[in-house]
């Protein structure tokens, strides 16, 4: 755990740490939680040896707290992920990511008749299956699952 | 209902349909009343589908309403780039509800999120097409005299046939034994084999036009040349599934043939003659259905209705 510790001593003072992302979907990550768009510091690490996944990524943003619904977003991507809520150097709380029932403007719709994609227009989505991962499009009602699953650019 | 539009079938709960085909009733005994007077419905057909939109206009005359409209992509708006967005949000100014037909699947709960009018959905893609459905349903109600416990045989395109499958979710609710008769390349999808297995609805399937004389519904649909990339399998498929006035002879008295029309080879005309031909009068009953939705979702009440 020596690595851990270091980055530990990075550290933020206030914010949020994503800790456990598999590497490979960090920029992902990085889209659905619109993290081009802060203002305040982010750090980023990648491609670090983890036991569990084989090579992780982290991201620590600086006095932000996400909303659990928008944190939960990533649960389409990677369930491994884990959030630090950091509180003057402390880790105040740990929650893992949960799938949501429900999600707004994240994926794409597998579909190509479906109106959201000829429309300028956000995609609504049911998670019809938690287990492997099945969003069933509220309009056109076919299912996009896992393996289709594109995510938008914001 | 949160909503007064009418998108998809699974919109209405028993008691909608219920009330539909109740009005349904009293608009077949009384077709002209004039209760949507001052009111303007739009028809905007982004496709062409000139039944459908006959019937609807036929529906709205008939209840001495006034129709705006549009067919067609080519020769409107849309095919110089406007939004869906756009053109629903302006025509919802100019009526009391807007009727679309669009090639987009899901583009009709679209519309109903952005209108300030109800929308009735005729037809959004291979998705959904509600209004077809409810005639349907009468046309049962009204030869079977009841909904409940009936054999309901559905032959031709069971894959793609969104009719099909639409009557076979709603006909679910009221306890039926289907049978399926297709080519094994059209066969109904798994999905909705596992849906009636799981509410425990009985179904059999067959490679072979058999066992009609078991049927109190036998649901006519066309086979399309484009399902199958070889055109000779085609041509052979589409003599094994023509009903012959003489297949008829053993079947149920009560038995009634339906089909969505148009047709084109699968019902031989030697079958019209036939009492248990109902497809033309199915297709009066779409207009007597669609003035019962329109009145309906505007909240007028038909001039014979006592309740
Ligand atoms: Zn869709």
């Amino acid at each position: 755990m020596p690595k851990e510790k270091k980055l530990m001593v990075n550290a933020i003072k206030d914010g949020t740490v994503i800790d456990h992302i598999p590497a490979k979907h960090l920029f992902k990550v990085i889209s659905i939680l619109g993290l081009d768009k802060i203002k305040t510091t982010i750090t980023f690490g990648t491609n670090l040896e983890s036991d569990k996944l084989g090579k992780k990524a982290i991201i620590k943003i600086s006095e932000v707290f996400f909303e659990d619904q928008d944190i939960n977003k990533i649960a389409l991507i990677t369930q491994e992920a884990q959030l630090n809520i950091i509180k003057n150097y402390e880790v105040v709380e740990k929650k893992p990511v949960r799938i949501p029932d429900f999600v707004v403007g994240i994926a794409k719709c597998v579909n190509p008749k479906c109106i959201t994609n000829n429309e300028n227009m956000l995609t609504r989505f049911t998670i019809v299956d938690k287990k492997d991962i099945a969003l069933k499009c509220e309009y056109c009602e076919k299912i996009t699952d896992k393996e289709h699953i594109k995510i938008l650019k914001n | 209902m949160k909503n007064r539009s009418l998108v998809s079938i699974n919109d209405y709960s028993t008691d909608n349909i219920s009330e539909i085909l109740r009005r349904t009733e009293l608009f077949e005994k009384k077709p002209v009343q004039k209760i949507l007077d001052g009111k303007v419905v739009a028809t905007l057909f982004f496709e062409p589908s000139t039944r459908t939109r006959l019937s609807f206009e036929s529906a709205v005359n008939k209840l001495g309403g006034k129709v705006i409209g549009f067919t067609d992509s080519s020769s409107s708006s849309v095919s110089k780039g406007e939004s869906l967005k756009d053109t629903i949000k302006t025509v919802a100014n100019y009526c009391d509800l807007i009727v679309m037909r669009h090639p987009l699947e899901g583009s009709a709960k679209y519309a109903s999120e952005l209108s300030k009018v109800p929308i009735i959905n005729a037809g959004d893609g291979a998705n959904q097409h509600p209004t077809q459905t409810l005639l349907d349903m009468y046309s049962i109600i009204k030869t079977q005299g009841t909904l409940q416990n009936l054999n309901i045989f559905l032959v031709g395109d069971l894959k793609y046939g969104r009719t099909v499958h639409s009557l076979l979710m709603a006909m679910s609710r009221y306890n039926p034994v289907f049978n399926f008769i297709s080519h094994e390349k059209l066969r109904i999808p798994d999905e909705y084999k596992m849906y009636l297995n799981n509410i425990g609805i009985k179904y059999y399937e067959h490679s072979e036009f058999e066992k009609i004389q078991y049927a109190d519904i036998l649901y006519m649909t066309r086979v399309q040349k484009e399902r199958f990339s070889d055109p000779m399998e085609y041509e052979k498929t589409k003599d094994t599934y023509i009903l012959k006035n003489d297949m008829l002879n053993d079947t149920k008295d009560n038995l009634r043939i339906l089909h969505p029309l148009p047709r084109v080879t699968e019902v031989d005309n030697d079958v019209d003659e036939n009492r248990k031909a109902y497809y033309f009068d199915q297709a009066l009953n779409g207009v007597f259905t669609r003035q019962a939705i329109i009145s309906s979702i505007l909240d007028i009440k038909p001039e014979n209705d006592t309740n």
